[in-house]
């Protein structure tokens, strides 16, 4: 109990839980006196000036760019460093690491300010009780700006990630490069993108971006796995509204260039945007708790309520009978996973593709879908590399993939074409092609050529692919088949497309030839997920040594 | 006893499963006309949706053959294939299918139907059809033509009502010719009046007016509405009765002269002059008063030589004063709580009397009611928006079960709540042995009834049980206007809670935060979730701290906190472990018992069963429904919601500055133009859907910026028509 206590750091107004339940059960006079001494303070010789030095040394770090800074910080919107890993982690469980580091800076009388800390705050806790390492940089000094200490506290932090085996979050919110400090800033950068890219695929980084990420610091989020914002007070971009207007005499706001909006629905930099910090901070909490700690890490696996049997009859109506009416394919995806929860990765970026994260009895299951409801469901460069970078995640962290296929093809165009992609949809086929996790794919309507190969088709060693009865995989749909078919001929175009619907509109064909393991009812699919994923659990495949592949970048 | 063995066959009736067909054998005398002593040889229902269902349910227990017909839309639909057989009528417009009537005679032939069952609505009281059938060689299982034409006709019905001596509605008038002679009419009255449509039915072409004004643009809008619903615009006028309730007589009558009356149902809650609420018997009758209407309704019967099942609605006064209404020729849609508390089937009467046998139930059989029923019309359609219907597939459905619960229903999970036809999703029915328990049972019955993929009024609905004057049988037609005066006010987050009923939406959302921290821990260290856990929970903007703790932990002591293992803290089941809740003014206890079912929480609070909707889960919230009241609760620990004051205000979008289109429709006329000034309450457009004209009204003063859509447009839901500048 004492214990717990000190190490706390500090007394708690109000009295531990256990001691008040002590004292309720302990109702006679003699029960009290006997713990007559649980009150007394532990020993804290306030006079010793060794103790007392470090103690004024922890209370100057933890005030960080003082008390005037955190107010301004506050009305912003804001959160300071500290707060935000008390919320990112379980209460109580963050120990800071490095609270008392300085810069070595002499220039610029940078001497005479050497804060605590030196903006950014490090250390570890645990997360659902699993552990997981953090950084945050402070904006309250130093505007977060990264000397060469600040980024040798998170190059350690991100080593002592990977050797622990535990995820790395970082907190960014910096006003960029610190200028005092030269090229020692420029090459902490450098150093922090290194280690970025040797934990990519060793543990999930995330990183979420609370205020300015400008400059060349936008590069670490952007080596990581997943990047969030938060709406209205972070932006990232490469230069500013300033330099952007001096040189191409764009006129364009913060917000326009680099806001959460524009990154989550233009760009695609970030993965997804917050309200306010309270939200995304849980949000990342979430995240985590579907993601393995690293990639020797097992899945992780909670209980489940949802009947794995549960059957989804609302999926039997689902398919609409005209081939032109769209329907959601996100609606599909909920009927089946647990408890109906999906989060979504990248909601608002080429919404034709649904990706994200969900579970199967419990187990992390990573979602690939086509949602016919936009742009009737096709690849375009933009959902081809939205998916393919997720399958590739999926991949790196043992997390098998679950495709729900509704594609009538490549979105045709010049935009496209010139956009290149042919370029773009091969990271999707490669991405799905390297891939060794166990890969489930169902299809529910459309699946036409090139991109029926694309999406986890049997081809590309799927293990277990499924069709509803509404399922047509078909190199194209009847009528531009039997156009080209019958080009120039004199036909019933009509009765030959009844013909070819008849003939290829179906699951049969490629069943014919194994290329569909079974053709399933839709009120089953969330049984026969669950089924086959549980005999797939333990799917190994061994692949030639390589230094490493070649994808099509 | 003789009534509770009544009650015990009328639920093992209900509790027969779809399909079950037991055979039973005509006892009673009469012209058995099938062949191997059925009534008929086969049934066709000219109807959809639950009462199609409802009808071949008590035809499959007869062992008569049942025949459904069914629209395009409905090829998949519950009616069409809980039938032996079904024959498609025709698209999906009810015109063109299910008030087709060659299309239906051609299924009766094609089939070998020898009877027909209107249902209600559609063709049920038609006496074209009436007449069709019988042409055709058979029977329709319903009044016979003449009955149908007269009482159909709100006009002649009074004629007749007032000749068999049965109280009117003083004042009332015949058709009126055009909206100056119905001001002349309504004047000669005196305001309030109502004006509805002759052919009138479901509320349709019905409305109150108060002034000159407001009776010329009630008649316009009535015309126009009962044009389009029931091809016949012919309106009367006749007197408003103020705090009315509504109570009716269902009656019985054979083709021998026999006609007997049941014990009244009351169905004074209603919104747009549609029921909603129904019970029986009703809180206001006694004893005479229920044998005055009786013998009123018998009489109006036998002067119509009516048989079969049929009802004589009234308008009562709190004085017990009663008014002739009119009268329905058909089987009610409420007809089931008459059947709960009587013990009879009146699908089985109705079949019998068809096939010509005399009456098997007598007078004094049905003079005691066994207990109380009440029942609930649960629609597809968005109280928050003037009770406009709400398309779309249930996502999820689950219907409540129960010893005394019947749901009538027409529609299973996956099925189409489709813009073509009546939003009906079911109609929820509770007995119980007096008002409070029937009243119970149906909190309870409406709390655990899972709808997803459509707005729906249970919420409402749900809420209405828990108004005082409700609970004391206070009622009238006006109750739901009263209570709930604008669309906003019966929104489900708008909805009240008691403050019994908001601590225990509190405790049980601390409930779900733990035992989802709990489950999504078990892969870690679980020992700090374990010991106590100190939350803020945030709702309706205040803010509630709350601590919880393990309940075992009192009862063992504290060392126990940190011993209980991993597997303790999620016993398998799905059911979690009690705790102890700390809200600042006392102190629950909770548990979850687990359902499987995301959407639907039980849990014992205090001892107490409790259900709760799970509506949406996110990371720091729940959107959560308990008695009928939607909420979202925001969980946080003690720090996040000291800090939540420094999170900027949401941003809420204006809605005030544009009139939107509440549902898709077609836009049929804009009354403003642009830079013309509007007040609030003037109207701006009319959006025409599911055959009814909505009138959209502007909330605020303002300048017409801009007319975004032209009249004849077909607009989406939430489509803006006009913009103020």
């Amino acid at each position: 109990m004492l214990q717990r206590i000190v190490s706390g750091g500090r007394w708690t107004q109000a009295q531990p839980a256990a001691a008040c339940l002590a004292a309720r059960w302990m109702s006679s006079n003699a029960g009290e006196l006997a713990h007559a001494l649980d009150d007394l303070p532990p020993y804290r010789p306030g006079s010793n000036p060794k103790w007392e030095r470090v103690e004024a040394a922890k209370r100057e770090a933890a005030l960080g760019g003082g008390e005037a800074r955190i107010a301004k910080q506050h009305k912003q919107g804001k959160l300071t460093a500290r707060e935000r890993l008390q919320l990112l982690f379980d209460p109580g469980s963050f120990k800071e690491a490095g609270a008392l580091v300085q810069h070595r800076c002499n220039d610029f009388d940078m001497d005479r300010q050497q804060p605590f800390g030196d903006g950014v705050v490090t250390g570890s806790g645990k997360v659902f009780g699993r552990p997981a390492f953090a950084f945050s940089q402070d904006f309250t000094v130093f505007g977060g700006s990264l000397s060469e200490s600040h980024a040798l506290k998170i190059c350690r932090l991100m080593d002592r990630a990977v050797a622990a085996g535990a995820p790395v979050v970082g907190l960014n919110d910096s006003g960029g490069a610190r200028i005092q400090e030269g090229v020692m800033s420029l090459a902490g950068y450098a150093e922090v993108f290194q280690r970025n890219v040797d934990a990519s695929g060793v543990v999930p980084q995330l990183s979420l971006v609370m205020g300015p990420c400008a400059g060349g610091a936008v590069y670490s989020p952007a080596l990581t796995d997943f990047t969030f914002m938060v709406r209205h007070s972070s932006y990232m971009f490469l230069t500013g509204p300033e330099v952007v207007r001096s040189v191409t005499r764009e006129e364009v706001t913060q917000e326009q260039l680099g806001g959460a909006g524009t990154h989550t629905t233009k760009s695609g930099v970030a993965h997804g945007a917050f309200d306010n910090e309270l939200d995304a901070l849980a949000g990342v909490r979430e995240l985590l708790s579907f993601l393995p700690l690293s990639n020797r890490d097992k899945l992780p696996q909670i209980p489940c309520t949802d009947p794995t049997d549960r059957q989804c009859p609302y999926l039997d109506y689902v398919v609409p009978g005209s081939e032109l009416e769209a329907y959601d394919m996100l609606g599909v995806v909920q009927q089946v996973v647990d408890d109906g929860q999906v989060l979504e990765i990248m909601r608002e970026y080429a919404r034709n593709m649904i990706v994200g994260f969900a579970r199967l009895e419990g187990r992390t299951v990573g979602i690939v879908a086509n949602q016919p409801a936009v742009l009737a469901g096709c690849l375009d460069i933009d959902a081809s590399v939205k998916a393919a970078r997720f399958v590739r995640f999926c991949d790196a962290f043992n997390i098998p993939l679950l495709t729900f296929v509704d594609v009538p093809g490549f979105l045709p165009g010049t935009a496209q074409e010139y956009g290149g992609i042919i370029r773009h949809g091969a990271k999707l086929l490669y991405a799905y092609a390297e891939a060794t996790v166990p890969k489930l794919t169902v299809i529910t309507r459309k699946a036409f050529g090139g991109a029926y190969d694309v999406m986890s088709s049997k081809h590309l060693r799927g293990d277990v692919n499924l069709s509803w009865p509404t399922g047509q995989i078909a190199v194209m749909g009847a009528k531009g088949a039997v156009e080209i078919l019958f080009r120039g001929k004199d036909t019933d175009m009509k009765q030959q497309e009844q013909e070819y619907e008849l003939k290829f509109s179906n699951p049969f064909q490629a069943a014919k030839v194994g290329f569909i393991d079974d053709v399933i009812l839709p009120r089953t699919t969330r049984q026969r997920l669950c089924q086959e994923l549980e005999v797939l659990a333990d799917k190994k495949v061994w692949r030639p040594q390589r230094k490493h592949g070649n994808i099509p970048l | 006893m003789q009534s509770r063995r009544r009650l015990l066959a009328c639920l093992r009736f209900l509790a027969a499963a779809p399909g079950g067909e037991r055979h039973l054998s005509s006892t009673a005398a009469g012209s058995a006309r099938a062949a191997d002593g059925r009534l008929f040889n086969k049934l066709l229902v000219a109807n959809r949706g639950e009462i199609a269902v409802r009808v071949m349910r008590t035809a499959k227990r007869l062992g008569i053959p049942t025949v459904a017909i069914y629209s395009e839309a409905d090829a998949a639909a519950v009616h069409a294939r809980y039938a032996n057989e079904a024959v498609c009528v025709g698209p999906a417009a009810s015109t063109a299918s299910y008030l087709n009537i060659p299309a239906i005679l051609a299924a009766m032939k094609q089939t070998g139907a020898d009877a027909v069952h209107p249902g209600y609505g559609f063709l049920s009281e038609n006496a074209s059809f009436v007449e069709a059938v019988e042409g055709a060689g058979a029977t329709f299982v319903g009044p016979p033509t003449y009955a149908v034409e007269k009482m159909g006709d709100k006009v002649e019905s009074k004629k007749f009502a007032a000749a068999a001596q049965v109280n009117t509605i003083p004042g009332w008038a015949g058709v009126t010719e055009n909206a100056d002679h119905a001001l002349t009419v309504a004047k000669d009255i005196g305001f309030p009046v109502m004006i509805k449509a002759s052919a009138g039915g479901g509320g349709k072409g019905m409305r109150v007016a108060w002034s000159e004004k407001e009776l010329r643009e009630g008649y316009e809008l009535c015309t126009q509405e009962a044009a389009s619903a029931f091809g016949d615009s012919r309106m009367l006028i006749e007197k408003f009765i103020e705090q009315p309730r509504h109570i009716e007589i269902q009656v019985l009558g054979d083709k021998h002269g026999n006609v007997v009356y049941f014990p009244e149902r009351e169905c004074s809650i209603q919104r747009r002059n549609q029921k909603v609420i129904e019970e029986a018997p009703s809180p206001l009758v006694t004893p005479e008063m229920r044998r005055a209407m009786g013998e009123q309704a018998v009489a109006l019967c036998k002067a119509v030589g009516y048989h079969s099942a049929g009802t004589v609605e009234f308008l009562a006064n709190p004085q017990r004063q009663f008014y002739f209404l009119e009268m329905n020729t058909r089987l009610q849609v409420e007809h089931p709580i008459t059947e709960m508390i009587t013990g009879q089937d009146l699908v089985e009467h109705m079949l019998r009397v068809a096939a010509g046998q005399p009456l098997t139930v007598t007078q004094d059989q049905l003079l005691h009611c066994s207990g109380w029923a009440m029942e609930c019309r649960v629609y597809a359609e968005d109280p928050a928006r003037g009770f406009l219907p709400s398309i779309g597939r249930l996502q999820h459905y689950r219907e409540p079960r129960g010893p005394s619960v019947r749901c009538d229903s027409g529609v299973q999970e996956g099925s189409e709540i489709s813009m073509h036809y009546d939003p009906l999703i079911s109609k929820l029915v509770t007995h119980g042995v007096d008002r409070q328990s029937a009243l119970a049972g149906m909190r309870r019955a409406l709390d655990s009834y899972v709808i997803r993929g459509v707005r729906h009024n249970a919420t409402l609905l749900r809420s209405v049980l828990d108004v005082p004057q409700f609970v004391e049988g206070d009622l009238s037609t006006a109750f739901l206007a009263q209570h709930y005066p604008t669309p906003a006010s019966s929104a489900p987050n708008r909805l009240p809670l008691s403050s019994q009923q908001a601590d225990e939406l509190l405790a049980m959302a601390a409930m779900l935060w733990v035992g989802k921290q709990r489950r999504l821990s078990s892969g870690g260290d679980v020992a700090q979730v374990q010991a106590e856990t100190q939350l803020v929970l945030t709702m309706d903007e205040q803010q509630v701290p709350v601590t919880v703790r393990p309940a075992e932990a009192r009862m063992v002591g504290a060392a126990a906190t940190t011993t209980t293992s991993a597997a303790a803290a999620t016993p398998p089941g799905g059911g979690g472990q009690a705790l102890e809740v700390q809200l600042p003014h006392r102190i629950m206890y909770v548990r979850d018992c687990g359902t499987g079912n995301a959407q639907l929480v039980r849990a014992e609070v205090d001892g107490q069963a409790a259900v709760l909707q799970v509506l949406e889960a996110g990371p720091r919230q729940y959107a959560l429904q308990h008695c009928g009241a939607q909420r979202v609760v925001q969980v946080d620990g003690v720090l996040a919601a000291q800090l939540a004051r420094h999170m900027p205000v949401p941003h809420v979008e204006d809605f005030s500055k544009v009139i939107r289109s509440p549902m898709p429709g077609t836009l049929v006329s804009v009354t403003v133009k642009q830079g013309q000034r509007v007040a609030p309450g003037d109207e701006v457009a009319v959006v025409e859907a599911m055959k009814m004209r909505n009138v959209l009204r502007a909330e605020v003063d303002g300048v017409v910026g801009a007319v975004e859509a032209e009249a004849g447009a077909v607009v989406a839901a939430d489509q803006v028509i006009v913009r103020f500048s």
